[in-house]
This record gives C-alpha cells, structure tokens and sequence, in this order.
C-alpha cells in the first residue's frame, strides 16, 4: 500500500467511475490528453478499453523527448562528441534519433554521455570535474522548468564557469493554441496535464477554453485520477458548457507554486520554439535570460553546419497534434520499433507509439 | 518525465545552500530538493520530478475527491447498473 498511489488504482472506484461515465453520455466526444504520460496510463491499465464506445481519445504533444527539435538534437550530437566535454541528459533523450545518429552511439564512439535522475547531479558532475566543460540537456515543459532553472541559479551562485545548459523548453499553452486553431482540429474538451499545472496553476487555461468555447479539466495520472477527468469533461460536454475544471484538486491550485513560477521568470524568458514534427510555434519556449547568458551551451559551443534530416516515413508531427494514431502510420511496428526508432514518439516513456506498441491489444 | 512520485518526507535538512530532504517512496528512499515547497515538514507528502519537490499533496482535497467518488458509488446502487 503507498499512500495516494494505491487509492486512486482501486478497482472498485474505477468501475465507479466508468459506470458514470457511460450514464452520463449521449453521444460521440473526442477528447485529448495533453500529456504523454497520461496517454501510457491510459494504455497501461487498458482505459480506452473500458470507455465506452462514444469516447475517442486522441494523444496530445505533451512528450518533450518527442518535440525536442531535430536542429537541437543534432547540436546535443555535435557538442556531446566534441573531446574534455561531459555530457549530461535524463535517459529518455539517449535514444531519440537525430539526423545520422543518437547520443547512445556518441557514447559508444568514446563520448563521455551520462545520464542524471536531477539537473542537481549535473552540477555536481561540473563541481568534481573542473578541467572539464559540463553541458546539461534541459528538455521539458512546465514541469521540470523549475529543477533545471535552479540548476542555472545553483551554477551562477557557486560560480561554477565549466557548466552550461542546452535548453529546449517547451509551454503547454500555446500548443493547445496551434493544436485548436488548426483546421484540421477534431479535439472537443482537453484533459490538462496535471504535473504542469502544479507548477503553473491553471489560470492560463481559462482565456483558451472561452475563446474556444472548449472544456479544460486538469487531471491526474492514475486511473482514477484520468477517468474523474475524462468524467468531468464529458459532463460539461453533454450540458454545453465550457470551463476550466480541476479533476487533481491533491496537488492542483489555481495559481500554482508561486515560488517555482518567481525561479522560471528569473531564469528563461518567453521564445519562438520549433516543435519537431510540428513546426515553429510562437511564443512556445522558455529561453535563457541575457543576465545567465554565460551558461547557455548554445552561445557557449558555436556548433555550425547542422542540416537535420528528419526521416521521411515518420508521422510523428500528426500523432503529436491528435490527427493520426500510431496504428496509422505505414512504418509502425514494421521498420519503427522502440529497437529501431524512426522518431522520438516511438523512443520516450511518454511518446505514444511507445505506448501503442508497448500496451496495445491489437493484432501483430 | 512528468510522472512524479508521491512520497513521504522523513529529513530535512540544508547543503549548498538549498533546503534538501529525504523522502520515502513506498521504502525507496532518495534525495530531494524542497526548495519550492518552504512550508514542508517532516511527515508532509509531497509529488517529486527529476529531484525537486513541487508541491505538497493535500489530504483534505485527497480525502475529498475519494468521499465525492463513493458519494456516486452509493447513487449508483441506488439507480441500478448502467446499461
């Protein structure tokens, strides 16, 4: 029994909950969950299967190993071969393919590639290595903007001059923005993504669900915690109303933690951000602030003649904006598997192709 | 990457100038960085990623949503199974 983990697996309430559901509905709704780990929830202890037939759920962009651009990955590949570097990322981002190799190959050419639980460990890493230049891949949405802020703070406090930071942060708002004025949107309400907004809060959402006169329910993780938001997004369906609504009440505030948001605007300000598969959305990213330009491993390592080449059969883009499934795309499971990724949604614990291939019921 | 992990908090303390604890994960323990969450004690659970605390996970809201969750547990035996 682990306190607030093995409540909200129970059996019991998860058929509770599945059973208002199917009372409550009327008619089809598509749905998505911004958040990749959500989508392997969903998969992992069969969800969609339990649902009734009238719910469609599509998978949203909410997997940073997944939208990490190509351009920043090549420059990760370039810099992290250069020699007296150590390079340091969260273990997802080992696999992902960029344009003629991954950081796995790097390490197995003689790179010194590590992988590190905590951007922490990445500064300790700098503090026992002084000869040499530290980089820290700093991939993530709201979530984990906070730990890899503090480590630029931690940096410039200790004066700590061999570490530096290739960031590639990403903010859900405006993808749910490009994802809702695209014409090819099917999506009807959205299940938020829980852990961002115990950082954010969820103040941002209210203007996007009137705009586009769209439920917003923030939700949890486990199986209770996304079936309470699939329920509550389905009952503001069926009444025609459209507001934001918190299904993760244990973790969630409207305004967030005030002292994370207060360390993200010391340390990034808002920028363009290209989404791989996706393209440039505007204001999407957070970047380094000019005052903690000496850590920032792009103006550090003036890495030239990056030409991506992204692969031509990957439909990543369209899984990660809700259009196709996994089970859609001509290479799934055939020439891309998590052995032989074509795109990073096949490689991360949060991309969807992941998650089909991993938990999916369907004939091989 | 943004599945944090409920655990409890059983040290606190400081290094590098950061508030730091120990928290337990079902009898896994590790370390954590509190500095986002003043407030926590030993005692307090608290949702950890990649090594930082985010916040503190509130019972009277768990407690709430588990009490609201069998509220239509019971309606529901009143109404009879669903179709």
């Amino acid at each position: 029994m682990i306190k607030y983990l093995s409540e909200y697996r129970d059996v019991e309430l998860v058929r509770v909950v599945i059973d208002e559901i199917k009372r409550t509905i009327t008619q089809p709704w598509v749905m998505m969950e911004i958040c990749g780990g959500q989508t392997h929830a969903i998969m992992r202890y069969g969800l969609d299967q339990l649902l009734p037939p009238e719910i469609e759920l599509v998978h949203g962009p909410g997997c940073p190993v997944c939208v990490t651009s190509l351009e920043l990955v090549d420059k990760a590949l370039a810099i992290a071969s250069q020699a007296n570097v150590i390079f340091t990322s969260y273990g997802d981002m080992l696999r992902v393919p960029g344009s003629d190799q991954d950081l796995f190959s790097v390490r197995a050419s003689g790179g010194d590639v590590r992988v590190v639980y905590s951007p922490l460990d990445a500064i300790n890493i700098a503090q026992q290595n002084p000869d040499k230049e530290v980089i820290f891949f700093a991939i993530g949405f709201e979530t984990t903007a906070p730990a890899n802020a503090m480590s630029i703070l931690q940096a410039s406090s200790m004066n700590l001059m061999n570490f530096s930071v290739l960031v590639s942060h990403v903010r859900v708002p405006p993808a749910m923005h490009a994802i809702l004025s695209s014409p090819l949107n099917r999506v009807q309400g959205f299940l938020a993504a829980g852990h961002v907004c115990t950082v954010m809060g969820y103040w941002e959402y209210v203007p996007i669900s009137e705009q586009y006169q769209i439920p917003i329910v923030v939700t949890g993780f486990e199986p209770v915690d996304i079936l309470q938001g699939i329920l509550l997004t389905i009952q503001q369906l069926e009444q025609g109303l459209y507001e934001v609504d918190n299904a993760y009440t244990r973790l969630v505030t409207y305004n967030g933690n005030k002292p994370a948001q207060k360390v993200i605007q010391q340390t990034f300000t808002t920028c363009d951000r290209k989404w791989r598969g996706i393209g440039e959305i505007p204001s999407s990213g957070w970047c380094i602030r000019s005052e903690y330009a000496s850590f920032d491993a792009e103006k550090r390592f003036n890495v030239e003649g990056i030409h991506p080449n992204e692969s031509p059969l990957c439909i990543a883009g369209e899984i990660l904006q809700g259009i196709k499934k996994p089970n859609q795309c001509s290479a799934y499971r055939i020439s891309c598997t998590p052995e032989n990724p074509l795109g990073a949604t096949m490689v991360s614990s949060e991309g969807a192709c992941a998650a089909y291939y991993r938990y999916s019921l369907e004939e091989i | 990457m943004c599945l944090g992990i409920p655990g409890k908090i059983v040290d606190v303390y400081t290094a590098n100038d950061l508030t730091m604890g120990k928290i337990d994960f079902g009898g896994v323990v590790r370390e954590a960085c509190l500095v986002y969450i003043p407030d926590a004690k030993v005692g307090d659970y608290t949702l950890v990623h990649v090594g930082f605390a985010l916040n503190l996970i509130s019972e009277q809201e768990a407690q709430e949503t588990l009490e609201l969750l069998r509220e239509i547990s019971e309606i529901e035996e009143k109404l009879g199974p669903s179709q």
